[in-house]
């Protein structure tokens, strides 16, 4: 118990540092203890004077801290996600692209920005998104669902499938667009990126990331059940096709969520629960939280090399999930004798 | 102390019937034996009592309420099985997979309390993996396995069990230290076993499947003669008294 706490203690302070980082470094460096200053002073203005030029409170409050707040938000997200999802088709290579879903998204969010379809005003690509993984998500549920009950493997088959489908539909809308700027803005979106983000814009990721996230916490207990297997999970009460179902769904949803303002950003929804394994041991009640921690510092910390590597330039934060925690996960799994 | 029925139980698939209207029952305290060969629906059978496979037809009942109609929790803290699947390679440590015979006492966002703690301990302890607690539970050995199962299954508190192949795995003093530990329990317990010399030591009745039908049913010197075996098996077996057990002893001749 007392290592638990440490990883859990380290991974905090871990995320303090990283998340001061993400909102001081940038195109305009800000010392770190002014950024806590300067949100000091927001909070409670009598506290901290202000001796900094305006700007550097715009871009702290204004721009910086949203950014790092999604990206810790659907770091937390994306890897709650892929452990649940793991435990749920009880296999260590799941992540949540393989519900189809950020396929979905990614056609949705094509068709708007290659076709130019504009419904829903400044959040058509969002709304797009979300309803294109919306629909991939049916497809799967009712092609895993047909013939009576779900399965693991048609699950998985019923989601890669699609996931290969809708992908090669967003390709081919990008490759016959003709338009190459926006043929380029089509990509950039599919490999991820949390500019342009606002306080706006944070909301709702954030409230169903916190809301799933307790959720999972609440059935850690099935999804430990889940990993005894299929049989021994329903001897042990678990109605194992109706939680598979409600998991589904709430994976699904929540990977949606985050696609339609991050993008699909690959990697971190596989990696992390990998890693928050070796760290703490597969016991969803211990394992849940780690995983969000880790998965929100290895984003921000993505993100902030993205934006920074290049400067001015960005690097869309999904090349660089994979760039960087590949062989980083690699490593870990040679040293730690995983498999 | 419970009792175990089934009631007609048949499961057909694909037009065939695997178990054909078979039933049987374990009275409080009684441990039963299920032997027959391969392919007899031993374990499909005992698929329909842990609520792993629902009948086609048939009802399986736990002191007389329906096993498929009860609430998942209030059955699993009545029957436990030991399956012979097994956890997949997760890290999950031996006290995880044995905390989990505890979910059906446990409630969401609540960690283990007392009670749960000392289940866990007693169950470890007798079935002698105490030492193996914090270990992997994918890197133990297969007899290893087989013990935390029946631990994860003890530590559920049922008052019926039932287990397929629990000796599976196991070196000979395990195999009888499994059986013993079951009866020393004192549950209600239903065991599909290969070796018929451990079914007529340590079952009080035996029943015998073939082609998913009950063939046989009683005590195993009533049930277990070398006509039997040999209609059933297709051996020539010899069943005497074993002069220093008083058990049935059967050798299967060559």
């Amino acid at each position: 118990m007392t290592r638990y706490w440490s990883v859990v203690a380290g991974l905090l302070v871990l995320l303090f540092a990283v998340a001061t980082f993400g909102v001081a470094l940038g195109s305009v460096a800000v010392p770190p203890g002014q950024v806590w200053r300067i949100l000091l002073h927001r909070l409670a203005p009598p506290l901290v004077g202000a001796d900094w030029p305006q700007v550097r409170d715009t871009i702290v409050v204004g721009v910086r801290l949203p950014r790092v707040l999604l990206g810790g938000t659907v770091g937390a997200g994306l890897s709650v996600c892929g452990m649940a999802l793991q435990a749920l088709v009880r296999n260590p290579l799941a992540d949540p692209a393989l519900l189809g879903v950020s396929s979905g998204a990614s056609v949705g969010a094509v068709l708007v920005v290659v076709c130019g379809v504009t419904l829903f005003g400044q959040y058509s690509l969002s709304a797009a998104a979300f309803l294109g993984g919306l629909v991939a998500l049916l497809v799967v549920y009712a092609l895993a669902r047909s013939g009576g009950r779900m399965t693991t493997v048609r699950l998985i088959l019923a989601g890669v499938a699609t996931a290969q489908v809708l992908s090669a539909v967003a390709s081919l809308l990008i490759v016959t667009s003709g338009q190459p700027q926006q043929a380029q803005a089509a990509l950039q979106w599919m490999l991820g990126g949390l500019g342009g983000t606002g306080w706006d814009g944070l909301w709702l990721p954030a409230v169903a990331v916190l809301a799933g996230t307790v959720v999972l916490l609440g059935t850690a207990r099935q999804l430990n059940l889940l990993l005894a297997g299929e049989e021994a999970a329903a001897a042990l009460g678990l109605d194992v096709g109706r939680f598979r179902g409600l998991l589904f769904v709430l994976c699904a949803l929540l990977t949606g969520v985050m696609v339609a303002v991050s993008g699909a950003i690959g990697f971190v929804g596989l990696m992390m629960p990998h890693i928050t394994r070796l760290l703490v041991g597969a016991n969803h009640r211990r394992a849940l939280p780690v995983a969000a921690l880790l998965g929100a510092v290895f984003l921000i910390a993505a993100d902030l090399l993205a934006r920074t590597v290049i400067r001015p330039e960005e690097i869309p934060v999904g090349i660089v999930t994979a760039l960087v925690g590949g062989p980083a996960f690699l490593w870990l799994m040679y040293r730690r004798g995983l498999a | 102390m419970s009792e175990l029925c089934t009631e007609s139980v048949t499961v057909l698939a694909g037009g065939r019937a695997l178990v054909d209207a078979v039933s049987l029952r374990a009275g409080p305290g009684e441990v039963l034996g299920l032997v027959g060969p391969n392919g007899a629906g031993k374990s499909t059978l005992l698929r329909t009592c842990y609520r792993a496979l629902r009948p086609t037809s048939g009802r399986v009942l736990l002191d007389g309420e329906d096993v498929w109609r009860m609430p998942g929790r209030r059955f699993a803290r009545g029957l436990a099985a030991v399956l012979q699947e097994t956890p997949a390679d997760f890290q999950l440590t031996v006290r995880d997979v044995v905390l989990m015979g505890r979910a059906p006492y446990q409630r969401a966002f609540h960690g283990e309390g007392r009670e749960d703690r000392q289940a866990v301990g007693t169950a470890l302890e007798a079935l002698g993996v105490a030492e193996l607690a914090e270990r992997r539970f994918d890197r133990l050995s297969g007899g290893e396995k087989q013990r935390v199962l029946i631990a994860r299954a003890l530590a559920q508190q049922p008052s019926v069990m039932v287990l397929d192949e629990p000796t599976n795995h196991l070196d000979l003093r395990h195999q009888l230290d499994a059986l013993l530990l079951v009866r020393k329990l004192g549950v209600t317990a239903v065991i599909a076993l290969h070796d018929l010399n451990l079914a007529a030591a340590f079952c009080d009745r035996v029943c015998v499947l073939r082609g998913g039908r009950l063939l046989a049913a009683g005590t195993p010197e009533a049930v277990l003669t070398p006509r039997l075996i040999a209609d059933v098996y297709g051996v020539a077996a010899e069943a005497t008294r074993h002069p220093r057990t008083g058990k049935l002893n059967i050798v299967v001749l060559p």
